[in-house]
């Protein structure tokens, strides 16, 4: 199986309430629970089934994920950034497993 | 096993009615991108926008189970625009349906043409 690997794309610096663009990937099966293996047998379901940004704690985007988002599942958003800080990004597995990221942002 | 017409419409509206509350969305302004053909159901690039919306969720009628995706808007959110790419089974209609803040909701809807679908195996 491939590893799950995040990435997120955010600028190093912005204005102070400027509206900046965030792309963010991971690396994942999305195995939907539809399809069946050589045997006939249902490969069980294993998703993101959430995925949340924050900056200092506040939320940007709370994103429920359904079976129907392609395998590496990407989103593109825009955020605030009222101040300098921390963006945090979560993916949540349906195996349990927690996927975090981090990005630092300036304004200038 | 099959889902008969009727059965697998009113399915799909449950989707739809599990979202709004059972409310009745109105056209209003919100936008749905999304491509006239796509040749990969596996990876259709879709787009949403609802200005001022809580929250927008995306339905494929099409699809084994309708639910896509749902966007919740926190006060952080640049705009109410998210952008991702979703599975389509077959030729059908993408539907976007958003929550305004008074308790409303309001939809869009486009028809994709799908030429290889991306449930399978």
């Amino acid at each position: 199986m491939q590893r799950v690997r995040p990435r997120v794309r955010v600028p190093r610096t912005a204005a102070a309430g400027e509206v900046i663009t965030i792309k963010t990937l991971i690396s994942h099966p999305m195995e939907s629970g539809q399809r069946k293996d050589d045997d006939g047998n249902i490969i069980p379901r294993r998703i993101i089934n959430r995925f949340t940004c924050e900056f200092n704690g506040e939320t940007v985007v709370d994103v429920a994920l359904e079976p129907a988002i392609s395998t590496n599942p990407y989103f593109e958003f825009e955020a605030k950034v009222p101040e300098s800080g921390e963006f945090k990004f979560t993916w949540y597995d349906d195996n349990g497993e927690v996927y975090e990221l981090s990005k630092a942002i300036e304004v200038k | 096993f099959a889902l008969m017409p009727h059965q697998l419409r009113a399915a799909q509206e449950e989707g739809v009615a599990a979202f709004t509350g059972g409310v009745e969305p109105k056209e209003g302004d919100i936008t749905l991108n999304a491509p006239e053909i796509a040749e990969n159901g596996n990876t259709v690039p879709i787009s949403v926008d609802a200005p001022g919306a809580e929250e927008v969720m995306v339905f494929a009628l099409g699809n084994p189970s309708p639910d896509v995706v749902k966007f919740k808007f926190g006060r952080l959110a640049g705009s109410h625009t998210a952008s991702t790419r979703i599975r389509l089974a077959k030729t059908q209609n993408v539907v976007a349906v958003a929550k305004m803040p008074d308790g409303s909701f309001v939809k869009t809807q486009k028809e994709v043409k799908v030429t290889i679908g991306g449930c399978g195996g």
